[in-house]
């Protein structure tokens, strides 16, 4: 925020409130996305540890919940520590997790047969403290929930992020409902880059930011998570552009992992 | 005659030196309260319990196909009560029937009434009058009865339907570590038994670390003035001495003791122990250090949470790739080999899509999915998956070729088509939709 940064009034106002809120000692950590056009965005520059997230997939993937499985993937691949990852349902496919950056053996998962019982292990592994991150599949997140789960994750400084998935596609509507999560993500699938071969290139995904506390709604166009769960900006209206050999592709370092069988997708990035 | 019948004397103190032994092993593996309920049996009271072992039906289910590991033919019940179980157990021809709460009374209706741990002559004595079954026998008055046989037959009635409580004198070991702390004035309170609970541990504790032990299960048992008993088991993933933790651990099932009139007694004890090491903790100053999950997950396991990390399995085939291990296994670092994207949502079963596609190997130009057809602007394949004839023999000759593709708004899917396309005998043809990409 450089227009409140370069007022020391409101700064040092902002300092006494985060004082009076207390807090834990990583307080005020965030875990930015490398990418400036999104971190801009978010205040403190990432997403703040020791905070909800809500991460809801889009149009179909309301129900599925896939790319958003694999976004939050991206997102607790880059923090240490061992993930705790709640669920009802168990359909989510390793091999998938791991190609984000997620190594297998760094996820926990806590299947529970109600669910209370998710956000009941939710809370308990916030609270815990020794963790990552902490990722839960939920249906319902109601305001209370919302709130216990905020105060459990910033008196830890654990990252939790609630996988909102539904049941049914109407149900997704509930994302209008309020909690008390830091930001709220939407993700949906949009067609992949453009290959000049029969195929499919990297996947993306249209990542509408609906809310953030202290910030502004945003959308982003983005290539899906790398090897090392590490998104990329594709600009909107400019398709061509990763072919052209643009910078979409700027912050991926490492191939993305089918690209030595799909010989097209790697030709036109440029080395820097 | 039968030919070949080989004739063994019975032995009835080896006999019951031998189911000694085997609820001495159910004590440390199953349940706090164990019994021998002699000549031929075992029982136990599985209520607080039952949750370290994923429930009742996989406890019992598991406890008989144990002890069909070890040429042991047994036949397990769970009923509300020691008289109906016995009963169940005995009369029925099922290996392991578990009877709902509540629903004793209908169960045992229809039992004989050599199933009521009566003495043989009184069974003898009641079927020259008649009586067959435990339902006519406990519709007839009772006054008659006992004036010709005695209190047992209306006892062991009542002991049946729960009308009398049976306490069940649970068998200890000599060398077992246990605490005792009993009660000038019975105590009801969540919050003296909480305190009592923490007391019991410290003492625990004390002995445990004397014969230089950490506990995997630790047995609170309840005694209620009213001659009743309670149990509650706690088990950890690892051997632990840690006071907090373990306190923790007993208290957070609390709320499910029904403390009664009152208790008069707590006696905690650590039925299965294991060495356990003291460590030198790594400052922080040296390296990063590496934080314990374990306390989280005995709390999950306690509450009956399955936990599970996944690991690469050698398979090509997508639903045997994955198998789950447990949260505390060795970190074996391995990955899958495929470099193949996949979708991170599986399906339990492939579902049936309709699709017209060119054979024998090109991707679906349309498919039709839960009703939806989708039309497909690109696809990736196809990626060949051969059966595993050492799994199953009528996978011998079959293929599946794996396509991802991706429709007009951008929704990827992962198919297959069961055969190559041209030898009937690889698979039908048929198009199935197995995985969702995101």
């Amino acid at each position: 925020m450089p227009i409140t940064a370069a007022n020391p009034v409101i700064s040092e106002l902002q300092d006494r409130i985060r004082r009076l809120e207390g807090g834990a000692a990583r307080k005020g950590e965030v875990l930015s996305f490398g990418i400036a056009e999104i971190d801009a965005r978010l205040p403190g520059g990432g997403l703040a540890c020791g905070a909800l997230h809500e991460v809801a997939g889009g149009g179909a993937d309301a129900v599925h919940g896939a790319a958003a499985a694999l976004f939050v993937a991206g997102i607790v691949a880059r923090t240490k520590g061992d993930i705790l990852w709640c669920l009802t349902r168990p359909d989510l496919f390793a091999p998938a997790l791991a190609q984000a950056g997620l190594h297998h053996d760094r996820v926990i998962y806590v299947e529970a047969d109600r669910e209370e019982d998710v956000l009941t292990n939710f809370e308990e592994g916030l609270r815990f403290g020794g963790l990552g991150a902490v990722v839960a599949e939920l249906v319902r997140l109601p305001m209370t929930a919302s709130r216990r789960l905020q105060l459990a994750a910033e008196a830890s400084g654990t990252i939790g992020i609630a996988l909102r998935r539904w049941r049914r596609p109407t149900e997704a509507a509930d994302i209008g409902q309020p909690t008390a999560a830091t930001t709220r993500w939407r993700i949906s699938v949009l067609p992949s880059e453009p290959l000049p071969v029969p195929g499919i290139g990297r996947a993306r995904w249209l990542a509408e930011l609906i809310r953030a506390r202290a910030g502004e709604a945003a959308e982003f166009e983005i290539g899906a998570c790398d090897a090392t769960g590490r998104i990329s900006l594709s600009r909107r209206g400019n398709r061509r552009r990763s072919i052209q050999g643009g910078c979409a592709d700027r912050h991926a370092r490492r191939q993305s992992p089918g690209d030595d069988i799909r010989p097209a997708s790697g030709q036109c990035r440029p080395e820097r | 005659m039968i030919s070949g019948l080989h004739l063994v004397n019975a032995d009835p103190n080896g006999d019951a030196a031998a189911i000694e032994r085997l609820a001495l092993w159910m004590l440390r593996q199953y349940t706090p309260v164990v019994a021998i309920d002699s000549p031929d049996g075992i029982v136990m009271d599985t209520e607080g319990a039952d949750h370290l072992r994923g429930g009742e039906l996989p406890m019992l289910t598991g406890l008989v196909n144990a002890l069909r590991g070890h040429g042991l033919q047994a036949r397990g019940a769970i009923a509300d009560t020691w008289g109906s179980a016995h009963a169940i157990a005995r009369a029925t021809r099922r290996e392991v029937i578990i009877v709902p709460v509540g629903e004793t009374a209908k169960a045992v209706v229809n039992l004989p009434i050599s199933s009521l741990r009566l003495p043989p002559d009184i069974v003898s004595g009641l079927a020259v009058l008649g009586f067959r079954t435990v339902g006519e026998l406990s519709a007839t008055p009772r006054a008659p009865l006992a004036l010709r046989f005695g209190p047992g037959v209306g006892r062991r009635l009542d002991q049946m339907f729960g009308r009398v409580v049976e306490p069940i004198d649970p068998i200890r070991t000599a060398d077992l570590i246990e605490v005792i702390r009993s009660f000038s004035e019975p105590i009801g309170a969540a919050e003296t038994i909480a305190k009592y609970i923490g007391k019991l541990v410290v003492e625990l504790c004390a002995a445990l670390e004397t014969h230089g032990q950490g506990v995997r299960r630790a047995d609170l048992i309840i005694y209620r003035v009213d001659n009743t008993l309670q149990s509650l088991r706690a088990g950890t993933a690892k051997p632990v001495r840690d006071i907090p933790r373990l306190t923790k651990l007993l208290c957070s099932s609390i709320e499910n003791i029904d403390p009664g009139f009152g208790i008069e007694k707590l006696s905690l004890a650590a039925t299965m122990i294991e060495p356990f090491e003291e460590k030198q903790s790594i400052s922080s100053l040296v390296e990063e250090t590496i934080v314990d999950v374990t306390p989280l997950l005995d709390s999950f396991g306690n509450r009956g949470q399955r936990m599970y990390r996944l690991a690469p399995v050698e398979s090509d085939v997508p639903e045997r790739n994955v198998g789950r291990v447990s949260p505390v296994s060795e970190k074996l670092g391995q990955a899958w080999p495929t470099r193949w994207p996949r979708p991170s949502r599986m399906l339990a079963h492939p579902e049936r899509i309709e699709v017209i596609a060119l054979t024998p190997d090109h991707p679906p130009a349309s498919m039709t999915w839960r009703g939806k057809r989708r039309r497909i602007k690109r696809g990736d394949g196809p990626e060949r998956v051969f059966g595993e004839w050492w799994v199953r023999s009528s996978e011998m000759e079959a293929v599946r070729d794996y396509y991802s593709v991706e429709d007009e708004d951008g929704n990827r899917f992962w198919v297959y088509r069961s055969g190559d396309g041209v030898d009937p005998a690889t698979g039908t043809a048929k198009w199935f939709l197995h995985g969702i990409y995101g």
